[in-house]
């Protein structure tokens, strides 16, 4: 019993691969746009995995630090290390902005931490951690900073002392982790000539700079300038404790509201990029609906191309089920190339996409297989439309 | 047969395996390297010695260690400034002045009545006199009629009136007497009055406490100023030192006497000598800074009050120390310890660390010399993660 197959395949061996190839291609982007929509939940939890908080609290009623804006006092955490169960506590500052360096800006947030403390950077991959209390930085290597370049926050020079990987915020950005005054400076302090502006306002005042109580403005002033608000806090429990307990009391007693690492990553997922990720996804099920009519197309009209050689296979006296196996072998064939090609080149590409590509190998199991019912699926129409072919066909034309 | 074996080893079969074979290798080696499938890279280091010269950061400003303000007792409106911000003053020296308005004329009233007062003595004096002249007289006459009334050549009723007469101009004396004591007193009472009023208007001097530079000239003449009002801001320039703010959870090992490099936000590559001064009692209990006073070592020529300035402390180090990269100092469930690989698989080690500085930490307890230490990764490890050695960064 010789392959049908095998023979066809060898006898058209170039146009063959090169339909394999195609579709690999095009199972290639699917499974790109599987992978980009992957990266963008993982982005969205990314932050919550490397912190690594059991309990954020923020401003009452908000959805903060990242879906809405929050702002809490920064010794809130003196009274939240108080709580039973509690074992760290640490403030953070988030800022979305634009930093320089060498004359060219780009988006990043900008993370204040307190070193030692929840919210600082999980890993290097170079340099070393932040060590002063002022002006030095960790990047993520997205930013294409090195390890010793200076970048310039508002006012400030810093100098980055250490590179981290993969801490993005939940929109893409890549983050630069700095210490938590010089964050809260940054986010609160305004520009030079606003704040000069704002002094001769004030000095205008003649509610506040009365005559007679020259200390008045002084004191108004220095209120203005400074800054003790901080975006959330959050909280390390003791091994054991519950966070949902340990939120509940906080809001029911501090009068803020706190959210568990579950909340967050609802927060983050569900209402963050909501909208963005069902985007992506309906692009995706079309993109994977499309491939797939593109692939059972392609193999029912490879196989109507052959129908005078099944017609004459038909007219020597093979049977339908030997021809029915040549047509699933061949359909089968293209899947499994195709499917390799576009694994392999989904591979291959997503490192140079901007945003973070994740390849899930669950993704891929589920692709093989997807692939291979289209293509049996194909297959099968291909084999109706084969056996109806008279053998005559083979004589006459 | 021999046809098909000569067709299945053709070039085109062969180009086609081969094909296959690169393409399966290609395949393999993306997934091992960038798929799931790829171990975490790594960079590890060694435990070594060395010595350690930790040092705590802190940022401040330039400040005067006593600072001046110069301002009136009272309220009053400024008449003079005789002197401008960067002027170099003496103690002493008369900086402004504050208009008398009545004042001296309040002075030449003072002074007037502390005539007159002299004039009312000298004419309470001359009563005294007279009183005196007056008892004396009546006192001669008294004894002239005692004499005739025992020789029986008067009445008694005129020795009786004789005596009444002395009685009276006596009374008389002790009252001119007791009139030109007070005068003299009213002199005392006018001329402090006087006085008075010249301290108040030495006091609408404003003078220099101290020898040094004005550092502000908060009003101008014809300005009002009220009481404790600052008028003019003096600075001694040579006591500047740097307030710097340091972080409480740093501060434990800073002493009174350790060096200190010193960078002014003018000059940020270049490092001043200093010494900590004085380590202040009351910390910021709301930014949770611990406040030092660093001194200039020897002072600079130019300084600027209010300027920033970083204060790099030098703490006392340790010599020859079991060092690790701070860049390996990891921490799980709240121990702080290195990570390894072992076999090709992360393993966290628990290690207690001594004195850090921005790059190397002291291992206390928990590595030996030459142990190999994770201090890069990839990825966050986690105990059992596959990890293998690689450049993580270009270099």
């Amino acid at each position: 019993m010789i392959n049908l197959a095998r023979r066809d395949i060898a006898h058209h061996l170039k146009s063959y691969l090169l339909t394999g190839l195609g579709l690999g291609l095009l199972i290639g982007v699917t499974l790109t746009m599987a992978g980009v929509y992957r990266g963008m939940v993982d982005d969205a939890k990314v932050l919550l995995r490397a912190v690594d908080a059991d309990v954020w609290v923020v401003q009452q009623d908000t959805l903060g630090p990242f879906a809405e804006p929050s702002s809490v006092p920064d010794d809130l955490y003196r009274a939240l290390l108080g709580l039973p169960g509690v074992a760290q506590a640490g403030n953070v500052a988030y800022l979305t902005m634009q930093v320089s360096h060498a004359g060219q800006s780009q988006r990043v947030m900008v993370a204040g931490f307190e070193p030692g403390k929840p919210g600082g950077p999980a890993f290097l991959v170079a340099g070393r951690p932040i060590a002063r209390a002022h002006y030095e930085a960790v990047a993520d290597a997205k930013t294409g900073l090195r390890v010793g370049d200076v970048v310039r926050i508002r006012r400030n020079d810093y100098t980055v002392v250490g590179l981290t990987r993969r801490m993005v915020s939940s929109n893409g950005d890549p983050m630069l982790f700095i210490p938590l005054k010089d964050a809260q400076e940054a986010q609160f302090l305004k520009d030079n000539d606003a704040i000069v502006e704002d002094r001769q306002r004030l000095a205008a005042n003649p509610a506040i700079n009365r005559p007679g109580q020259p200390g008045v403005l002084d004191a108004v002033q220095a209120i203005q300038a400074s800054s003790h608000k901080v975006n959330a806090v959050l909280l390390r429990l003791q091994p054991g404790v519950d966070a949902r307990a340990v939120a509940d009391t906080i809001a029911r007693w501090q009068r803020f509201t706190a959210y568990t690492r579950d909340d967050m990553e609802e927060i983050l997922v569900a209402k963050l990029i909501a909208t963005a990720a069902k985007q992506i996804g309906l692009f995706l099920v079309i993109l994977a609906v499309v491939s797939a009519a593109i692939v059972a197309f392609i193999i029912y009209t490879m196989t109507l191309g052959k129908i005078k050689e099944i017609a004459v296979l038909k007219l020597i006296g093979t049977r339908n089920r030997t021809i029915a196996a040549m047509i699933v072998q061949e359909a089968l064939g293209l899947g499994v190339i195709g499917f390799f090609v576009g694994k392999f080149a989904a591979t291959l590409w997503a490192p140079a996409f901007p945003k973070y590509v994740l390849l899930e190998t669950g993704d891929a199991g589920r692709a093989f297989v997807l692939t291979l019912v289209v293509c049996a699926l194909a297959s099968v129409l291909a084999i109706r439309a084969a056996l109806r072919i008279d053998p005559a066909e083979a004589i006459g034309g | 047969m021999e046809h098909r074996a000569v067709s299945f080893i053709n070039r085109r079969n062969l180009l086609l395996v081969a094909g296959f074979m690169v393409f399966a290798a290609a395949f393999f080696w993306l997934l091992a390297t960038r798929g799931p499938l790829a171990p975490v890279g790594v960079e590890q280091a060694a435990v070594t010695r060395a010595d350690l010269h930790p040092g705590v950061y802190g940022i401040g400003t330039v400040e005067a260690q006593h600072a001046y303000s110069v301002g009136p007792i009272q309220a009053g409106r400024l008449l003079r400034v005789m002197v401008d911000q960067g002027d170099r003053v003496e103690a002493g020296q008369v900086l402004a002045e504050i208009d008398p308005v009545d004042l001296r004329q309040r002075a030449d009233a003072a002074m007037s009545a502390a005539a007159r007062a002299r004039q009312a003595a000298a004419a309470a004096q001359a009563q005294v006199a007279e009183a005196d002249s007056r008892t004396r007289l009546a006192q001669a006459n008294l004894a002239r009629y005692e004499v005739l009334y025992r020789q029986n050549f008067v009445a008694k009723e005129m020795v009786d009136s004789r005596l009444h007469e002395a009685a009276a101009a006596e009374a008389a004396l002790a009252a001119a007497r007791a009139n030109a004591a007070a005068a003299l007193r009213e002199i005392g009472r006018a001329d402090a009055e006087r006085q008075g009023i010249d301290q108040l208007r030495n006091s609408l001097r404003l003078l220099s406490p101290i020898k040094g530079v004005v550092t502000a000239r908060e009003a101008e003449p014809g300005t009002t100023v009220v009481a404790g009002q600052a008028v003019l801001r003096l600075a001694d320039p040579a006591h500047l030192w740097v307030r710097a703010r340091v972080d409480q959870a740093r501060a434990q090992a800073i002493r009174v006497g350790q060096a200190a490099d010193i960078a002014m936000r003018s000059a940020p590559g270049k490092a001043l000598p200093g010494k900590v001064a004085r380590i202040e009692l009351q910390s910021d209990a709301v930014t949770e800074e611990r406040i030092v006073d660093v001194a200039f070592d020897p002072i600079p020529d130019r300084l600027y009050l209010g300027e920033l300035a970083e204060v790099t402390l030098h703490l006392p180090g340790t010599r020859n120390a079991l060092t690790v990269p701070r860049a390996a100092i990891g921490l799980r469930n709240d121990r702080t310890g290195v990570w390894q690989a072992v076999d090709g698989r992360a393993r966290f080690k628990p290690v207690q660390f001594g004195v850090q500085t921005a790059d190397r930490a002291q291992v206390v307890s928990g590595l030996a010399e030459g142990e190999h230490v994770i201090v890069y990764s990839a990825r966050q490890l986690d105990d059992g993660m596959r990890v293998r050695e690689q450049q993580l960064t270009a270099r």
